[in-house]
């Protein structure tokens, strides 16, 4: 434990990107990652505000961790969120007004992302400053793949499209009768591309396979 | 006749879940048995009834600009919009423990069933998408609000009931393996979601 880096620190990055994915394994943070991907663009702008307000919550509950009287925890642990969700809301109204129109509710509703949450009560209540802020790290990015993975699936076959670009080879394939699929921009294809993504990833790895 | 129209559109045409995907986390941990679901949906539909008029008055009352004219005409040009999301979730965070200790005291029956849900209905999305909704849709009164809340509440227990339902029955049938547990009921859900959009559009 001595070292700044060790194996464990690696761990605490790795694991929730694939076999403690806080999105397909452990279920937590899904509401905004299903509402917000139909453009790639606005996954990542949405990975941007949680990677920011997980790792600055972690951090900061995990400084308080030991001031922090047992029964108030979760009103503490909702208010240090709902100030950092609130400073990201007026920065995007700022800066990424199209953005910000975009996502509407979603960045207020960051605050009870499960995944935020979850990881504040089961992590950061009980462990030191870098090791909590690495967790929050690793399950931010975890919980971001993710998003951009569904993100770019749905935005390119629900509108051909990119970033908000025309992708190049597809002018030759609506010349052969290609056409967008429209259904991959209403919400309900976003819960049938995540059960893929989680179909593959446990036929990849048996340990994962729940029982019914 | 509008205070059904809201209703109506809370329960079918915005479901929480099924257009939104509000309150997923707790809808996919907690829908494995239909009793607990029935348990959580009521109490969803509950603390939705009553913190999101409660919201509805200090937005009307004080967060909106201009809304603290009733401090007097240097008030007016005040705009608090920027501590919403805060004041929203203190709000619901102390509304929860307040209806748990109220219904400790006088229903322990009541409590005992719904006991271990409350807490966790505080970090429920549906709930504070429930306050954030009414902000953005701007209902003009305090009724027209309340009667939005009861049809998202409503929408949401019907719909974590059915997919309970769904799953409970599905434990019987041969689902290839890596998709057991959580795979299918994603797939289900989004299944269900397609249903849904058939009330999309419809103008009552």
């Amino acid at each position: 434990m001595k070292s700044f880096f060790n194996k464990q620190h690696q761990k605490l990055i790795a694991d929730p990107m694939g076999d403690q994915n806080p999105i397909t394994i452990q279920v937590l943070g899904i509401c905004s990652a299903l509402a917000i991907t139909t453009q790639l663009e606005n996954a990542l702008v949405m990975t941007l505000a949680v990677i920011f307000v997980m790792t600055s919550a972690s951090s900061i509950i995990s400084i308080l961790r030991n001031n922090i009287p047992n029964r108030i925890r979760i009103i503490v642990q909702l208010l240090v969120v709902a100030s950092l969700v609130a400073l990201v809301d007026q920065i995007l109204k700022a800066f990424l007004p199209d953005a910000s129109e975009q996502l509407s509710v979603f960045i207020g509703l960051i605050i009870t992302n499960c995944i935020i949450m979850g990881r504040l009560e089961a992590f950061a209540m009980g462990n030191k400053l870098w090791d909590s802020f690495l967790d929050a790290l690793g399950n931010a990015f975890g919980y971001g793949w993710i998003l951009v993975a569904v993100a770019f699936v749905r935005e390119l076959f629900g509108s051909g499209k990119l970033m908000g670009y025309e992708v190049p080879g597809f002018n030759y394939l609506y010349e052969l009768g290609y056409m967008n699929n429209n259904l991959m921009i209403l919400p309900p294809m976003a819960l049938i591309v995540v059960g893929l993504i989680i179909w593959m990833q446990r036929a990849r790895n048996n340990d994962l396979i729940e029982e019914n | 006749m509008d205070l059904v129209n809201i209703f109506i559109k809370g329960v079918f045409i915005d479901n929480m879940i099924f257009a939104y995907f509000l309150g997923m986390c707790s809808y996919l941990a907690v829908s494995k048995t239909v009793p607990t679901a029935n348990g959580l949906g009521l109490a969803v539909i509950f603390v939705l009834g009553i913190t999101v008029p409660v919201n509805y008055i200090l937005e009307n009352q004080i967060l909106k600009a201009g809304a603290l004219q009733w401090l007097g005409d240097n008030f007016v040009s005040v705009d608090l919009n920027v501590l919403s999301l805060i004041m929203f979730i203190a709000v619901v965070s102390a509304m929860v423990q307040l209806v748990e200790m109220i219904i400790e005291k006088f229903s322990p029956a009541l409590y005992s069933s719904l006991g271990i849900f409350l807490p966790l209905i505080a970090v429920n999305c549906a709930i504070l998408g429930g306050a954030l909704f009414m902000q953005e849709r701007q209902y003009s009164t305090i009724i027209e609000a309340t009667s939005f809340a009861l049809g998202s509440g409503v929408g949401w227990y019907l719909a974590i009931v059915a997919i309970a339902a769904i799953r409970e029955k599905i434990r019987y049938s041969n689902v290839p393996a890596p998709l057991r547990g959580l795979g299918i009921t994603y797939i289900i859900t989004g299944l269900m979601g397609i249903a849904f959009m058939c009330f999309m559009g419809i103008k009552i």
